[in-house]
């Protein structure tokens, strides 16, 4: 079970909501993913409509609703949208993105830290989207963040975990939950983060612009599991060389003849 | 408990992981159990090329200076033990200066000031004077004293003190009951929290260890992997350094409860290097010349030399009061050149006092 600021969740699938044909289709393949934690642009909700279409369709299912700051481009704006999303739903939670390059979608790791110092003095339960930057992830994690969101690779371009060298890092010093975010295109990069180590994966325009979003929402819920079956297996190491204690320098054994 | 995981380990175990990027406490088991003896020489090599990509072919060097060896604990094994009766010396300030300037006319630039457990005799202002001395002379001044609390810790740190030592000596509970008759230091948990309050306080290195000769050394090695994982979670700003005292002649002449052969003691440096890549390790001089000239670039970084471990004992030529007796006399000079005939550089600075300096 992953547990974050005392919340289980038994699926370690997010699921982003935005780029559906949809709320429908949304709905519909947010059921097929049975994920649990489900992010939601606030920018795209009008939380003090009863009948906006998205909060409708999310409504039917029981989750956990994370608002995003999508949009934000500094820590500010970013802050004023957390309390006015806070005010509107009542949660706490908050998946806090500062983006100020709308071509890239990057996140500014200035920005981000300033941000989740205030929210997390002002009670929110923050999980920061950011680059995967060992040092940032362990300063939002002395600032209070409940989890990190390391990107995979940049917001919508499908190109997998082409951060999984810096990934492996934060996961091995990580003492939060650790979400691998953005760029997973393929339940199979899916898998791969969550055989590394990754507590979950938030996953959103590769399902939402499949051919078949429900279909694939059921496929990144597979690989899910499959890749966290994997990892707590205990995967054996993979080995560029033959021998797997051939170290570059030549060696393959010492000489000890000098002990006693 | 940590015994068993490590009894229980077999060649599958030590094949894997000596296959491992990233070890595991399970493959650190594996690597200190029975099973691995077999393979120490490729262990040696592993540990040789993780240490050559992260230290690359440097040595650092440092000597101690010992200030007193008064101390109101009694420990079966040490030669400072308050029941036993050497003679018992405690340096001036004066006297402590005229020590490390003679260590510095030699070319150390890396010191460690060492003391028995008598807040009578040293006690954190005595080390906050001599910190405030010694600062401008050297590169990196650390200590080996008594367990403090943060809040001295911090006072240390901002007098010039850069990293504390403070060894375990053993981590199995009952046994530290044992051997630690009375004192401060019979509070097993209080030492244990000790690194974490150096750290805590904002000193840039933390050293820990076990003396290997109390309980049994896989075990310790196990305990030392736990405490490292735990105290770099915690602390992932802070740099930290394992040693290995191994029990040696005393003034108390304590049988080792274990003996622990110089084979042992690789396994476990080997082991460690290849669990953690980034820890430093310290070979002292109580091990001998020919056991540190072998083990040279295949795991440790750092080494004492013309080590004097009595107080008072670099300005005289006798060795009277000393803490345990040194396996390698040789000077730093004769140290360095050893280090560059095999091909490394003798590292007598690497670190800076403005390091410390807060305006």
């Amino acid at each position: 079970m992953l547990t974050i600021a005392g919340t289980e969740f038994r699926s370690r699938l997010f699921l982003g909501t935005g780029k559906f044909s949809s709320s429908a289709v949304m709905a519909e393949a947010i059921a097929a993913s049975d994920a649990q934690m489900v992010t939601v642009a606030l920018r795209r909700v009008d939380l003090d409509n009863p009948d906006d279409d998205i909060m409708k369709a999310l409504s039917l299912r029981d989750y956990t609703f994370l608002p995003n700051t999508s949009g934000a481009r500094d820590s500010q704006e970013a802050i004023r949208l957390a309390h006015l999303a806070r005010a509107a739903s009542g949660s706490s939670w908050l998946k806090l993105e500062v983006t100020p390059d709308p071509r890239t979608l990057l996140p500014d790791p200035v920005e981000t830290l300033l941000a989740t110092e205030q929210l997390v003095k002002d009670g929110f339960i923050v999980l920061p989207y950011m680059n995967a930057d060992p040092i940032l992830a362990l300063k939002l994690q002395d600032a209070g963040a409940a989890a990190v969101m390391p990107l995979g690779s940049p917001i919508g371009t499908n190109q997998g975990v082409l951060t999984d060298f810096q990934v492996e890092i934060i996961i091995e010093q990580a003492k939060v939950p650790v979400v691998v975010d953005a760029g997973i295109g393929a339940p199979s990069h899916a898998a791969y983060a969550m055989e590394m180590g990754a507590d979950a994966v938030l996953v959103n325009t590769a399902i939402s612009v499949a051919g078949n979003p429900v279909a694939m929402a059921e496929a990144f819920a597979k690989a899910v599991e499959a890749g966290r079956a994997a990892y707590l297996a205990g995967m054996g190491q993979r080995s560029k060389q033959a021998s797997a204690s051939s170290p570059e320098s030549g060696q393959l054994s010492s000489d000890l003849g000098f002990l006693s | 408990m940590l015994s068993r995981e490590i009894s229980q380990a077999g060649p599958a175990d030590v094949e894997r992981a000596l296959g491992r990027k990233r070890l595991q406490l399970h493959d650190l088991a594996a690597l200190l159990s029975p099973a691995a003896e077999p393979f120490l020489q490729k262990m040696a090599a592993r540990s040789a090329d993780i240490t050559l990509k992260r230290f690359g072919r440097t040595t650092q060097l440092y000597a101690p200076i010992y200030l007193s060896n008064y101390c109101t604990n009694r420990c079966a094994y040490c030669g400072f033990s308050a029941d036993n009766l050497i003679k018992r010396k405690c340096l001036t300030l004066d006297e402590a200066e005229q020590e490390a300037g003679i260590l510095h006319d030699r070319g150390f630039q890396h010191i460690l000031l060492v003391s028995g457990e008598a807040e009578s005799a040293v006690d954190v202002d005595y080390m906050e004077a001599i910190a405030l001395r010694l600062r401008n002379k050297f590169a990196a001044v650390a200590i080996e004293i008594q367990p403090m609390s943060t809040e001295h810790y911090r006072r240390l740190f901002n007098a010039g003190i850069t990293a504390v030592a403070v060894y375990q000596e053993t981590y199995d509970r009952d046994l530290y009951k044992t051997v630690h008759l009375s004192g401060k230091k019979r509070d097993f948990d209080y030492r244990l929290e000790t690194p974490a309050r150096v750290a805590a306080a904002g000193m840039r290195e933390v050293g820990i260890g076990a003396l290997l000769g109390l309980a049994d050394w896989r075990a310790e090695g196990l305990a030392i992997g736990h405490h490292l994982n735990w105290l770099r979670r915690e602390f992932w700003s802070t740099a930290f350094t394992v040693s290995f005292p191994r029990m040696r002649p005393a003034a108390g002449e304590f049988e080792p409860l274990q003996i622990v052969s110089e084979a042992n003691l690789s396994q476990l440096i080997f082991a460690l290097r290849l669990f953690d890549p980034d820890v430093g390790l310290i070979v002292s001089t109580r091990e001998e010349e020919r056991y540190r000239d072998g083990m040279l670039g295949l795991g440790p970084t750092r080494y004492s030399a013309g080590s004097c471990t009595a107080p008072g004992g670099y300005g005289k030529s006798d060795h009277e009061g000393e803490q345990f007796s040194v396996g390698d006399h040789r000077s730093l000079d004769e140290v360095c050149a050893m280090i560059r005939a095999k091909g490394f550089d003798p590292v007598c600075k690497d670190w800076d006092r403005e390091f410390q300096i807060s305006n």
